[in-house]
């Protein structure tokens, strides 16, 4: 939980002074940012602070106005959701857009792509060992599931497009304490198979349990990046930008 | 009434709505994933049915089976998917993000190209289709003699339901649509490339329009009027059954197949009174139809933004439009009795077009169904001047916007209940039982010959005079509209096309200034009508068409939407153009179907919104 960053390879995701708005407000003004292979890396930062925005931009359902986004050694800044995705960036959203409509393993179906070469496959089997209360309701509408269920689902959904990064936004919020311990767990368990996340939190305890690295944002604006750990010692960031 | 026959009307009922359904599923799948209301999807039926009583004829010359007939059918069904698949890459695929009412502008430029190409290629007779062979008896059903043939349409519906029920749930693409119905945006980002999806979805919806014209052949000749009928028609089955849903939709089609073969037999010239009748109810009652959900784009701008700032005239701007009025009114001192003509038309069409803008540019309410108010009030006054009653023009010329007031208060209770495309689909409704009411009710409106000898009085016999009478009439009644743009009320309506929701939190009642807007409008509108029927001294169905909707909407678009004094240079421009060229060409539907598609595509903004943004820039630049 220490490794800091210096030590990761060339990163897989790199965000270059990016700036975003909707319609006449700017919300992002040069968001700066990197994920290595295989590393959890935190955004942190309040409400409203350019989380999601950040998290849209990146994956194109944005368009940045101006600033570069990298993926995997390839300029992602113009291409549409569905190339980025097929580019292998995953993206799991705050508000869950679970197709209610429907079936657990539908979902799954939707989110389903070819793996690429040499890699091992996810299929539902295997999501349903990491997520056993989707195992008990695959054939279940979407609709009548919790919301913590739904959150596992969603992101199964993601990893069925077997992604080599995830964009995970507030995966933590509104969900019960129990739930949130199945969430860090899962987190730690793509990071085992070697898949990098990008998380957007503001629950400084999730964060710490799982992330390598942090970032903090506020108003648009990189305002702190270093180690977890450090971020977890540093009284004053927090004061300044997390604490409500 | 006796057993066989409320069986044989049952079953014709049944066969109807099977036919309703095979068409009304494509649009609904259409719909769902595309978000787009496809006018065009009646053209694609009209197609299907001439593609067949071309292709099905011609094989069974070879040999007389049923084989070849359906073979036929099935080969006119996948074409005219092809033609949907061309339409999505050409056009659809342009529009997507632009707002719902310049989609379902360019769709309607569509059905007025393959209009004339129609026209041009089968002519304007209708052209009988071969019956089936093997289904060309009757069937005895205690004791009366049913066609086999619509037997078997009796079975197509239930069986087409199946197949699409094991699309959507038993293969990738079924689930890929389903998915995207509820949140394309979110399907993209998982990887599926949605133009791939889209282009698929309408080559799906195509062949299903297509077959279901195709199907039709053996109890209806191809005529170059299916489209629109089966269009308006299609629409209902949606709307009451909930867009995007295809159960919906089937429920809806056999509600509906079975009211009007029943209706027909209690009210039997009131059929389609009972369809609006069921539509209005199913609405109040659930607003996104039987089956539908809220629609979560249902918020979405209709139109990219209406009249923003609404800038008083300077200086300059009064003299102009003072320019304008005095030139106008100079016109029978100077001009001979055509341009006199041309003059008191585009009066009243400039007045109905503004009264429009002040619902769509103001309210952000798309009417896609003015002409039924603008209608209402030509009948209105044509029918109290040559009726039983024998008023003067005066009396009628007061009656007129008050029809068309009262009318537009029926409808708009029901209509701003709703928002967004619902919206546009129920003014259209009504507009289309409106047509149908003055079209059927041949002893009062004379059905298509309509009515003549609506002239007005003696003292304003004259052509100069009636001018004046026009012009006193329709100026007042725009700056009294221009006035209400300025007025509180004006702004209540902008705000609550802007953001209903807060408009609705700081205590505003949307529905009822709404409604009053929908009132005043229609009777303005209403009194252009009135105007207009004396201009011309008769009446016909066409003054309610959705093609003089079309028209209405493209002056309004074609003016700007985005300004107030647009739809005024709209009408003027459109009208003069249309007066100039129509009579030099046999293929005006299709150049102003290209010319809808083209303002579409590049010159949204109109002939005002673009020279306001000319200047505004230029003033800006201009600055140091």
């Amino acid at each position: 939980m220490s490794t800091g960053g210096s030590t990761h390879p060339a990163p897989i995701l790199t965000v270059s002074g990016i700036t975003a708005r909707y319609g006449h407000a700017q919300v992002l003004f040069g968001v700066d940012l990197a994920l290595a292979p295989g590393e959890v890396v935190a955004l942190m930062g309040r409400n409203g602070a350019g989380k999601s925005t950040t998290f849209k931009t990146i994956m194109g359902l944005i368009t940045a106005s101006t600033g570069e986004i990298r993926f995997d050694g390839r300029d992602i800044t113009r291409l549409s959701p569905f190339e980025i995705a097929r580019g292998g960036l995953g993206y799991v959203p705050e508000e869950r857009r679970i197709f209610t409509d429907l079936t657990v393993a539908e979902n799954l179906e939707v989110g389903r792509r070819a793996a690429p070469a040499g890699r091992q496959a996810w299929t539902p089997e295997r999501l349903f060992a990491i997520f056993p209360n989707l195992a008990e309701m695959r054939g279940r509408q979407a609709s009548a599931m919790s919301g913590g269920e739904q959150q596992m689902l969603t992101i199964a959904r993601t990893l069925m497009g077997n992604p080599r990064a995830v964009l995970l936004d507030e995966p933590s919020e509104g969900l019960a304490p129990v739930i949130v311990e199945e969430m860090a767990e899962a987190v730690l368990r793509m990071k085992d198979e070697g898949i990098a996340v990008l998380l957007s939190e503001q629950n400084l305890f999730f964060a710490g349990a799982v992330s390598d690295r942090a970032y903090v944002i506020e108003k648009g604006v990189i305002r702190y990046a270093g180690s977890m750990a450090a971020l977890e010692a540093d009284e004053s960031v927090r004061e300044a930008y997390l604490t409500v | 009434m006796d057993l066989a026959l409320l069986a044989t009307q049952a079953l014709s009922g049944l066969a109807s709505a099977s036919s309703l359904f095979v068409i009304a599923s494509g649009l609904t799948i259409v719909f769902g994933v595309t978000r787009i209301v496809n006018f065009a999807h009646g053209s694609f039926y009209m197609l299907g049915a001439y593609l067949a009583v071309t292709i099905v004829p011609w094989l069974l010359e070879f040999e007389r089976s049923p084989l070849l007939f359906f073979a036929g059918v099935l080969a006119s069904a996948l074409a005219v998917g092809l033609f949907g698949v061309v339409m999505e890459v050409l056009l659809l695929r342009r529009i997507y993000r632009v707002p719902e009412l310049f989609q379902l502008l360019a769709t309607f430029g569509v059905v007025l190209i393959v209009q004339d190409a129609v026209l041009h290629l089968w002519g304007p007779v209708d052209i009988p289709g071969p019956r089936a062979p093997g289904l060309r008896h009757a069937v005895e059903i205690f004791g009366q003699r049913f066609p086999a043939y619509e037997l078997f349409l009796i079975a197509v519906g239930p069986c087409l339901l199946g197949l699409l029920w094991l699309l959507m749930h038993r293969t990738r693409f079924g689930i890929l649509i389903r998915a995207a119905t509820q949140d394309r945006e979110m399907v993209g980002a998982l990887g599926v490339n949605q133009a791939m999806l889209f282009t698929g979805t309408l080559f799906l919806g195509a062949f299903l329009a297509g077959l279901g014209g195709a199907l039709q052949i053996p109890r209806l000749p191809a005529n170059s009027h299916m489209d629109l009928t089966i269009i308006s028609e299609a629409f209902v089955v949606t709307v009451i059954g909930g867009m995007g849903s295809v159960p919906g939709a089937f429920i809806a089609a056999v509600i509906i197949g079975l009211l009007q073969a029943f209706g027909i037999l209690i009210f039997p010239k009131i059929t389609l009174v009972l369809v609006f009748l069921l539509m209005a109810v199913v609405l109040v009652v659930k607003p996104w139809g039987l089956l539908g959900r809220p629609d979560p784009a249902a918020g979405r701008a209709v139109l990219p933004e209406g009249i923003i700032d609404l800038k008083r005239f300077g200086r300059r701007e009064i003299l102009v439009s003072a320019g304008f009025v005095l030139a106008l009114l100079a016109v029978p001192v100077l001009g001979d009795s055509y341009k006199i003509k041309v003059g008191i038309e585009i009066l009243v069409l400039a007045l109905a077009a503004f009264s429009l803008n002040f619902l769509i540019g103001n309210g952000g309410l798309v009417s896609f169904g003015h002409a039924a108010y603008f209608g209402i009030g030509a009948y209105a006054a044509g029918l109290l001047v040559t009726g039983p009653l024998k008023l003067p023009m005066e009396a009628a010329l007061v009656a007129a916007p008050v029809a068309a007031g009262l009318a537009a208060a029926l409808f708009g209770y029901f209509i701003v209940r709703l928002s967004g495309i619902y919206l546009a689909m129920l003014t259209l409704a009504f507009a289309q039982i409106t047509y149908a009411i003055f079209f059927q009710w041949v002893e009062v409106t004379g059905g298509d010959n309509g009515i003549v000898g609506v002239w007005p009085s003696r003292w304003a016999g004259a052509r100069e005079v009636y001018f004046y009478v026009v012009a006193a009439l329709a100026i007042p009644a725009i700056l009294l509209l221009r006035h209400i743009y300025y007025a509180p009320f004006g702004a209540i309506l902008r705000a609550a096309r802007d953001s209903a929701n807060r408009a609705d939190a700081i205590g505003i009642d949307i529905r009822r200034h709404r409604w009053l807007a929908f009132i005043i409008a229609g009777a303005a509108a209403g009194l252009a009508g009135g105007l207009y029927a004396f201009s011309k001294g008769s009446i016909d169905p066409t003054m309610i068409s959705i093609a003089m909707s079309v028209d209405f909407l493209v002056m309004v678009l074609l003016g700007g939407i985005q300004t107030v004094t647009g739809p005024l240079v709209g009408a003027a421009a459109f009208h003069s153009v249309k007066d100039f060229f129509m009579p030099l060409t046999d293929f005006w539907r299709f150049f102003l179907g290209l010319t809808i598609i083209g303002m579409v595509l590049v010159f949204p903004r109109g002939i005002v919104g673009t020279l306001e943004a000319w200047r505004s820039r230029r003033r800006t630049e201009g600055r140091p």
